[in-house]
């Protein structure tokens, strides 16, 4: 047992700094909220009103069971431009995220040129790309495909790139004290590190590209969005809600495979 | 042998972590290097692979200067040295056997040992190694399934499957309990005789040096200021290495 302290301590205070920091930071998000809600209009009162609209145009959206084998081959499109998106983005992702880690890359100049390359492709969202890409490469898979390779290269080589410089230093130099060079350090010392993490990652990405392939399909890049597009422009609103229907059971049993995929590898 | 020549390792934050190290060290050479954290052990056992490049000095192995070795010769000279580290340094995920194997990429070529195309040479190799630290039937667990004492000895074993000349090990035991730590201790004496290797370990414990040393090398500060014999290093030896004194019940057996 410890003595009793003589006397009653006084309870240190919070230094004067640390709640400084906590009051701005309050002030900014009200201040964000205020002046975002105002300049965008948002009203509570038009969400009320407009319910009513809703119901009446969800009443016509009751699906067409008919448009069914129609859409079939637009959605393995769809799944398609998803995977060589995927598998092309990764391909080209490997290489050049041990580019762009300090820990693999020790020539300044490259991983400076990598990781700018990278920062560029990332700073441009999918939709764009594909609305880019449509007219230059025809309207059709073609530029989704391309789109999402852009999308999923750039996702993967940065996260690949934050798990290759997380990885443990120690195996690595006993590696390169063995007489091993460059490339036979990463073979041995960090893939085997980080190739579970990048998988998972992988599975991950194809998840947000299944979805981000229905999107690409409205700017014309091909797959079911496509379709979608068009329907919706004959105000065809049963089709409509069958493709939505179908997609709906499609995202949630690819999202379903890869959550299970994914655990069995960590 | 392994000569340091007025060897000087300055680090780019300006930390002068050698000052000036001239020792020989002749073939076959058991030889335990001790003294206080910071006092640049680890630093020079890793000039003589050129993991820590010199500032100034160098480092001959045979005769073959490890400062001027342009790359390839450098793999070369580091193939032949085997190295063991105070956390093991495995790749957890990989087999034993993989992890071995890695002590054979300096002598296999490059598309080779990237393919994992090793013959059935460097496979018996790597088997033998395991065997002579007692672990044979281990190859094929993971790395991170064993336990301390027997993931050293896999670090042993890679550094066997070099068939190394000289042995470096970084702090071997300092991650291990008593008993292990005498057993790997007695591993790497018993190999260093075994095979002629000339072997550099850098140690905390004043028992253990005195137990397993041919020769003390005492540093402190960047510098050697003790270097002679296990019995020539005595209680006073040991209070000047350290540079204060030594109360033999609670330092010998603690954390020194």
């Amino acid at each position: 047992m410890l003595p009793e302290p003589a006397g009653t301590p006084a309870i240190p205070e919070r230094p004067a700094g640390q709640r400084k920091v906590a009051a701005a930071t309050l002030a900014t998000f009200v201040a964000l909220f205020v002046v975002s809600a105002w300049q965008t209009g948002f009203s509570v009162g038009d969400l009320a009103t407009g319910t009513g609209d809703f119901f009446r145009f969800f009443g016509r959206m009751v699906p067409n069971w008919g448009y069914l084998p129609r859409v079939w081959g637009p959605i393995l499109e769809t799944l398609q431009i998803a995977y060589l998106g995927t598998l092309f983005g990764t391909a080209l992702a490997l290489p050049l995220l041990f580019l762009a880690s300090a820990n693999t890359t020790t020539d300044r100049v490259t991983l400076a040129v990598s990781r700018s390359v990278l920062t560029v492709l990332r700073s441009i969202p999918d939709l764009l790309y594909a609305a880019l890409l449509a007219p230059i490469l025809a309207i059709g898979p073609l530029p989704g495909v391309v789109a999402l390779t852009l999308f999923s290269l750039a996702v993967l080589a940065k996260l690949g790139s934050e798990t290759v410089e997380a990885a443990d230093p120690g195996p690595m130099e006993a590696v390169r004290a063995t007489g091993a060079g460059r490339n036979r350090v990463i073979v041995y010392a960090v893939v085997p590190q980080v190739a579970a993490t990048m998988t998972s990652y992988v599975l991950y990405v194809f998840e947000i590209n299944v979805r981000a392939s229905v999107i690409i399909g409205l700017v014309g890049a091909g797959g079911i969005g496509q379709d979608l597009l068009a329907r919706l422009n004959f105000f065809a609103y049963g089709d409509v809600s069958t493709i939505i229907v179908v997609i709906f059971v499609l995202v949630l049993a690819i999202d379903a495979l890869s959550v299970w995929a994914r655990s069995k590898l960590i | 042998m392994i000569e340091f020549r007025d060897l000087e390792v300055t680090y780019p934050n300006g930390f002068k972590a050698l000052k000036g190290i001239d020792l020989t060290i002749p073939k076959g050479q058991f030889v335990v290097i001790v003294g206080l954290s910071g006092a640049g052990k680890s630093t020079l056992i890793r000039t003589v692979n050129h993991l820590v490049p010199p500032s100034n000095g160098d480092v001959v192995i045979d005769g073959r200067s490890v400062g001027d070795a342009k790359r390839g010769e450098l793999r070369r000279i580091r193939s032949k040295i085997g190295m063991i580290f105070q956390t093991f340094n495995l790749v957890k995920r990989s087999s034993v056997l993989r992890n071995v194997l890695a002590g054979r990429l300096g002598h296999v070529s490059p598309l080779r040992g990237l393919l994992g195309l090793f013959s059935k040479h460097d496979l018996a190799l790597a088997h033998e190694s395991l065997r002579r630290v007692g672990i044979a039937e281990k190859a094929w667990q993971r790395a991170d399934a064993l336990s301390g004492g027997q993931q050293q000895r896999v670090g042993i074993a890679r550094a066997l499957a070099q068939q190394p000349e000289v042995m470096l090990a970084d702090e071997p035991v300092a991650s291990l309990d008593p008993p292990t730590s005498h057993a790997v201790m007695s591993d790497l004496k018993r190999i260093s005789r075994e095979d002629g290797i000339t072997t550099l370990v850098n140690l905390h414990f004043i028992d253990m040096a005195r137990e397993y040393a041919d020769r003390i090398v005492g540093m402190r500060d960047g510098v050697v200021v003790f270097d002679g014999t296990p019995a020539e290093a005595t209680d006073q030896a040991f209070e000047d290495i350290y540079g204060r004194p030594i109360d033999v019940e609670k330092d010998l057996r603690g954390a020194a």
